[in-house]
């Protein structure tokens, strides 16, 4: 059996994404800045799909900038408020502990320069809460950025009432929906968000295209210099092919929310109730409040490594927290914020599904998950200190 | 997984010499849970060669692998050798290991130090310390 679980790594690219894009490789080549018809083919096309992904978020359509992806897209919304605030003499920021490393190391950069982060607990269920937002917000906050779904834990953060907490103390409101676009509804205005990052990857869209959604009145700093594409913000000849691929990955996603949410949550719950069967694990994460396809445990006397190798011999794509961190020796950063010692937080796996993924698949990941941590804790000195009762068990 | 060569995964999913040897001349356990990597080696010696040797490993695929080759390695070898075994020999041995893996190898030979270490202290053995990494509170340094 071969079973991909790792969407939230990368998804595998829909049909209509597909089609979506051949025309634009193949016969409307043109480049959207030339003034034939060639050129202006291409140009109508760019509009249109900016037009359509702008209706989905619910904002208008020079809201929208394409990036090469959500890394990009989060760094020219961070920046950018960086400069409007410095400008104003406002030089602190306030974050989250688990955002993705495109924020984190952003906001790293950003302290060097002399700014300020302040970056909010997470609890032990991976979850900010607006009040703890309003706390943190000071006169000279120039910007508040909080993901809206966590891409390990899957997390969901209460965004409209982060939204309204920074409207009302006129901060402005960065949210990085990478694992949310497409997963859950989104709604820009009613969510008061002010810019908002997102990557067509992740929904079954090509890989290196993003959006940054900037409201009307946010003058974007570039990060990339040259012609006059995107209203000047982000130059480079616009990847059309993985424009259209993008545009048409998003709104098949966004037409299917509710019903892939319904599918995927009944899988998710039952592959969380089969893996925490297994004795001294634990669920990273709030249960609910999290995304449709996250499923993210714990398992004490193991390390993650070995054992995403031994499910990949059983044909099981996983993950051991982000993908983004493997080559590091270091647990995940999501993990120790949330609470978990090193020692557990090593033996994590993060299961991501999509609609696509069956009932069949997710009882084979759950008995091979047991298999392969069973072996692993049979030849783990750990695991026999604290069976021995050696060392206390820290997961119970 | 191209990660790692075929030689690591070899070793890996079919870890040589894993388990306990009940009342071990020698135990050398080093690393740390918190680092994602501890090794554990069990020694039998008659007449200064190691007839046995088992290993349990917590740790990444390369610390299994590497916990595995080093004990094919010493295993019916006089102790003098066994203490000659370097990490670089164990990644040799494995076809290499990734460079933020090579750790991994390095505590393969503490391991099986250590495990030597523990056989001459228990049967008061002299020896030189600068054989040993981390000797130094061990009571031969203090003379």
């Amino acid at each position: 059996m071969k079973i991909y679980a790792d969407n939230a790594a990368t998804t595998k690219m829909s049909r209509a994404a597909i089609e979506a894009m051949l025309p634009y490789m193949s016969e409307i080549y043109g480049n959207p800045s030339s003034l034939h018809s060639d050129g202006q083919a291409a140009a109508e096309a760019l509009s249109e799909a900016r037009e359509r992904i702008a209706k989905r978020l619910g904002c208008s359509a020079r809201e929208i900038i394409f990036t090469s992806g959500g890394s990009e897209a989060d760094n020219q919304a961070i920046i950018t408020a960086a400069k409007m605030g410095e400008k104003k003499g406002k030089k602190h920021i306030v974050s989250t502990a688990f955002e993705h490393h495109a924020v984190l190391h952003a906001l790293e950069a950003l302290e060097k320069q002399g700014f300020e982060v302040t970056l909010l607990d997470i609890h032990d269920n991976g979850i900010v809460t607006a009040d703890e937002v309003r706390a943190a917000i000071r006169p000279d906050t120039c910007l508040v950025t909080v993901m809206y779904a966590n891409n390990e834990i899957g997390t969901v953060q209460p965004i409209a009432e982060i939204g309204a907490v920074c409207r009302e103390a006129g901060v402005l409101f960065h949210t990085d929906a990478v694992q949310a676009a497409g997963h859950l509804e989104i709604d820009v205005v009613k969510e008061n968000i002010d810019m908002l990052s997102l990557s067509a990857h992740k929904f079954h869209g090509p890989k290196g295209i993003g959006v940054l959604y900037a409201k009307k009145g946010i003058i974007l700093q570039n990060l990339i210099y040259g012609g006059a594409q995107e209203r000047g913000k982000r130059a480079g000849t616009e990847n059309i092919p993985a424009i259209m691929g993008m545009a048409a990955a998003f709104d098949e996603a966004c037409d299917k929310i509710e019903a892939n949410s319904a599918k995927l949550c009944k899988l998710r719950d039952r592959l969380i109730e089969g893996l925490c069967s297994i004795p001294h694990s634990i669920l990273n994460g709030d249960a609910e409040k999290r995304l449709p396809g996250n499923v993210n445990v714990c398992f004490e006397g193991i390390e993650g490594e070995s054992l995403l190798l031994l499910l990949d011999d059983k044909g099981i794509a996983a993950s051991s927290g982000s993908a983004c961190t493997s080559g590091s020796l270091d647990p995940s950063h999501v993990l120790l914020a949330l609470g978990r010692p090193h020692e557990v937080a090593h033996g994590s796996l993060r299961l991501s599904l999509c609609e696509e993924n069956t009932e069949e698949e997710v009882e084979y990941i759950i008995e091979a998950v047991r298999d392969v941590v069973s072996l692993l804790r049979g030849m783990s000195p750990v695991w026999r200190d604290l069976e021995s009762g050696k060392k206390e068990f820290i997961l119970k | 997984m191209a990660l790692y060569s075929e030689k690591v995964m070899d070793h890996f999913r079919n870890p040589r010499n894993v388990g306990v040897i009940e009342n071990a001349d020698g135990v050398g356990e080093v690393g740390n849970a918190k680092c994602g990597d501890i090794m554990k080696i069990y020694l039998k010696i008659e007449n200064d060669v190691i007839v046995d040797v088992k290993f349990e490993t917590f740790g990444c695929g390369s610390a299994i692998a590497s916990s595995s080759m080093a004990t094919e390695m010493i295993k019916g070898k006089p102790i003098s050798e066994a203490l000659q075994l370097t990490n670089k020999a164990v990644t040799e041995a494995l076809d290499g290991l990734p460079a933020q893996k090579i750790h991994c190898s390095v505590l393969a030979e503490e391991a099986v130090k250590s495990a030597v270490k523990d056989y001459y202290d228990k049967n008061g053995i002299i020896y030189d310390c600068k054989l040993f990494h981390d000797c130094a509170n061990c009571e031969h340094c203090h003379h």
